[in-house]
């Protein structure tokens, strides 16, 4: 049983690392906060299942548009929404949550909720592992985690768009001075943020099936991973999804699954109390003010 | 004489990141002194008030009043024991009228501890805080949003503010920038007024002339580091000081 | 010929000025009217509604005194996502105490009130000293928490929770008792405001750094401000709960934070009337389309949206403009 949940703790880390990416890009990375991630996920993921249920799409076709739909989204959100409320911190949490808010709901409303809206697996096959069937999607999962995290590395650190992705968090007065569009870099970064959500629904979704309320489960998820990580830390939100998925894989096998969401609250609590910054957190409370 | 001096600063380092703002400095003041402190952009003056009143802490080293070490000790406590500084950057708030700003420090406890337990008339006190520093009662500048007001007034506000916390020692982070000569010829007074009071005073400032003049001691910072401290003359012709200041012919 | 807007103060408003105002009638009249008018209508009203508006009365006062904590709250610079946790713990209180021990109303709501909110005040201190944003996160989750915690360990009732509560008197008697609490609640904390005490605590919330530079511990100050919204958010909890004669996890849904939210950003916040004006306006029309079910939350979340980009300062900070000031047209002098 160990050796099982160890590699289910391993996927169940993938996934969350997988969720909190695009949201670590948009928050983390260029400090814009986009409370509606969760809705975006949710909402590329009944556009796939339509376009591929109703339109009769093929699968990759359903799934690239879906993901180009969410980056439009995302975009117009910034500029007709975020723009307006820009640098408060406050509004901008609202606004977004507010926009979030009202398209779940409305999928709420409209009852698309069953078994039946569900969006495909890649491979309907099952690998054992340590003693354990794992199933291929799984796997994908793990390894689409890993090169995503490794290509979203590579691009802030290495390409002046990513570069300028971090740069706007970090100082926007001397991002300006640099000729960097501060407006544009944030469109950019809300954008490609909502694309990874649409990614990853493309890929978790198919593990179960698609609800309205994912959408609060995700946002609260990626936001654990995010604040425990460390804000902006690509690789604190490697580390940090490795110990909630752990711990709550370990928890829900040992302990019983009503607790799962307990410890992970109840991580994000801790961490939030003794380094707020987060694990590897760049902020430092008091001292950037002076 | 060997009464231990009023402000012990032991080898104290504030890093930030692999930059060392304040690097091993070790200085003190003497009660009844006022201290200048200058040196370059950069030289970690500001940062080195931050760390005597509380509102970052050192890296390494002790920081010591009269005897007490408050190295880690909050700054609002700090301001309770005595020590109240002004900021280089003034922010007052904007709307509120002049003499309404006096009155968050006036609700202060260590106002109240001064007074015996008493706050007595806040508004009333405000006023006349204000007048000594300058602010002309006639004309009811008092009176007047703090936004509307020019640089030379909100600076005079802001050592208001400090002064009111009856502090023993009062440190004044570039009071004078931003100030016409006449204003500074109104507030050299007022500073001299404390200090025959018994104050201890420490001033970051970059107008040199003025400073020298109301100063005992000129302390010069480089890169963090102490690089000088004595009387003004002494100071300025050391070559290091000239170095810093104007480079070096390499 | 050019001209711009221009917007003055009404002649009768520079007359009612300080003192002055009690030159004439009209004059005190038009400085009371505001104040007296809403509190004689949340009076009176009881009396020409039927019992279903009589219950959204009550929710209407409910949610005012959520809003007006929230507000408080903000006010200090504490942005609280969880108000839904005031709440709550004041139902739980409550409903405890009438249920395992017995206690009437009249003495569990006080108790419930204070302790509640003392409750809370203790859960959040440690996280006072967090920037802002990460605090709210924090309060947003500690709701969740618990309701997962009560789920979970089935304490206080569990997933069913507590019912057979013992009721108030009557609804006269429930309408009087929040309608009173929720004026006196207003009022007092807009002249607590306006003191000395209110500048610090917004002070803290405008420039903190300079707060703390005034030797004043703004932990502590902070604390009390927690401490005096969660009592008056605990307040509206331990009352439902003689209301509904019911407590569950549903009262630390995200309704609870939310429509207070959205009520203080509708109305304006920083006038604690604006919060009142929010909730006035929000629950009856929820309630007048609880019709559309589910389409109610994409209500509120549209409200936010809108609200926030557009109209920041809220529908109270409008109406008093448009009743101190007049606009008119004026040419320009070129």
């Amino acid at each position: 049983m160990f050796a099982g949940t160890l590699v289910f703790a391993l996927i169940n880390s993938s996934i969350l690392i997988l969720l909190a990416l695009g949201f670590n890009l948009t928050f983390g990375i260029s400090g814009v906060a986009n409370f509606a991630y969760g809705a975006l996920y949710v909402m590329s993921a009944y556009l796939s299942w339509t376009m591929l249920n109703l339109l009769h799409l093929p699968f990759w076709a359903s799934a690239a548009l879906s993901i180009v739909f969410a980056m439009i989204s995302g975009a117009l959100m910034y500029r007709f929404v975020l723009l307006r409320v820009r640098g408060q911190a406050l509004s901008e949490v609202i606004a977004t949550f507010g926009i979030g808010l009202s398209i779940l709901e409305v999928f709420r409303y409209l009852g698309l909720v069953g078994f039946e809206y569900t969006l495909p697996v890649f491979w309907n096959e099952s690998v054992m592992i340590a003693g354990a069937y794992v199933d291929i999607q799984r796997i994908v999962i793990v390894l689409i985690a890993l090169a995503l995290v490794l290509g979203l590395w590579l691009f802030t650190h290495f390409t002046s768009t990513g570069l300028a992705f971090r740069g706007i968090a970090q100082d926007e007065r001397t991002a300006l001075t640099f000729g960097i569009d501060s407006d544009r870099i944030a469109t950019l970064s809300v954008s490609f943020g909502a694309g990874l959500a649409a990614i990853a629904a493309t890929i978790v979704i198919p593990l179960g099936s698609i609800a309205p309320d994912e959408g609060y489960d995700v946002l609260i998820k990626a936001l654990a991973v995010c604040i425990i990580g460390g804000l902006g830390s690509t690789g604190g939100v490697i580390v940090a999804g490795i110990i909630i998925g752990f711990a709550e894989r370990f928890t829900d096998t040992y302990i019983g699954s009503h607790w799962t969401m307990i410890v992970s609250l109840a991580a994000i609590l801790l961490v939030l109390a003794i380094k707020p910054s987060g694990l590897f957190g760049h902020q430092k409370e008091l001292e950037e003010r002076i | 004489m060997n009464v231990p001096a009023m402000l012990q600063v032991e080898n104290v380092s504030k890093l930030f990141g692999r930059v060392a703002a304040v690097d091993r400095l070790s200085c003190e003041v003497r009660s009844g002194e006022l201290v200048g402190v200058i040196g370059p952009n950069g030289s970690g003056k500001t940062t080195l008030v931050n760390l005597i009143s509380g509102f970052i802490k050192p890296t390494s080293g002790r920081i010591l009043y009269n005897g007490r070490d408050i190295t880690h000790t909050a700054p609002h406590n700090i301001v309770g024991m005595g020590i109240s500084r002004t900021f280089q950057m003034v922010r007052p708030f904007y709307q509120l009228p002049a003499y309404k700003n006096m009155i968050i420090p006036l609700y202060s406890p260590r106002v109240r501890q001064m007074a015996g337990g008493r706050y007595g008339d806040r508004n009333a006190v405000a006023l006349d805080l204000l007048e000594e520093v300058g602010f002309e009662r006639d004309a009811n500048v008092a009176y007047k949003p703090a936004g509307t007001l020019p640089q030379g007034y909100l600076k005079r506000l802001e050592l208001a503010k400090a002064i009111a916390l009856s502090p023993h020692l009062l440190i004044l982070d570039e009071l004078f920038s931003g100030m016409s000569l006449a204003e500074v010829a109104s507030v050299v007074p007022v500073i001299e007024k404390l200090r025959m009071a018994g104050k201890t005073i420490i001033m970051i400032e970059h107008r040199l002339k003025e400073l020298f003049r109301i100063a005992d001691r000129i302390m010069v910072l480089n890169y963090g580091r102490k690089i000088a401290d004595g009387s003004a003359s002494e100071v300025m012709e050391s070559d290091e000081v000239k170095k810093a200041y104007l480079g070096s012919e390499e | 010929m050019k001209k711009r807007r221009e917007r003055i103060d009404r002649g009768i408003k520079v007359r009612s000025e300080d003192v002055y105002a009690l030159v004439s009638w009209r004059e005190m009249l038009y400085l009371a009217g505001p104040r007296l008018l809403p509190a004689a209508a949340f009076l009176l009203l009881p009396f020409f509604l039927g019992p279903y508006w009589q219950k959204v009365m009550i929710s209407v006062a409910v949610f005012a005194l959520l809003a007006i904590s929230w507000d408080m709250l903000a006010q200090t610079g504490i942005i609280s996502l969880g108000q839904a946790l005031f709440f709550g713990m004041g139902a739980y209180v409550s409903g405890i105490l009438n249920i395992y021990f017995g206690m009437p109303p009249w003495i569990t709501i006080p108790i419930a009130t204070v302790s509640g909110g003392a409750i809370c005040t203790l859960i959040l201190r440690p996280v006072l000293r967090l920037r802002g944003i990460y605090f709210s996160m924090v309060t947003l989750i500690v709701p969740l928490m618990l309701v997962r915690i009560i789920e979970a360990t089935k304490i206080f009732g569990g997933t069913e929770g507590l019912s057979g509560m013992t009721p108030l008197p009557s609804t006269r008697v429930e309408i009087y008792l929040v309608t009173v609490v929720l004026l006196g609640v207003l009022f007092g904390l807009r002249r607590l405001m306006e003191t000395d005490y209110g500048l610090v605590l917004k002070g803290i919330r405008d420039n903190d750094r300079s707060v703390t530079n005034a030797g004043i511990n703004i932990y502590w100050f902070k604390t009390q401000a927690l401490f005096i919204a969660s009592t008056i958010g605990a307040f509206a909890g331990a009352f439902m709960t003689h209301v509904y004669m019911f407590v569950g996890m549903p009262v630390f849904a995200l309704d609870y934070s939310i429509l207070p939210m959205a009520a203080a950003v509708v109305g304006g916040g920083g006038t604690f009337a604006g919060a009142t004006l929010g909730a006035v306006i929000l629950v009856p029309m929820s309630e007048a389309l609880r019709g559309i079910g589910g389409l109610r939350i994409v209500m509120y979340g549209l409200f936010l949206v809108v609200f926030t980009v557009a109209i920041p300062e809220g529908l109270f900070d409008y109406i008093q403009r448009k009743y101190h000031q007049m606009e008119r047209w004026v040419e320009i002098d070129q």
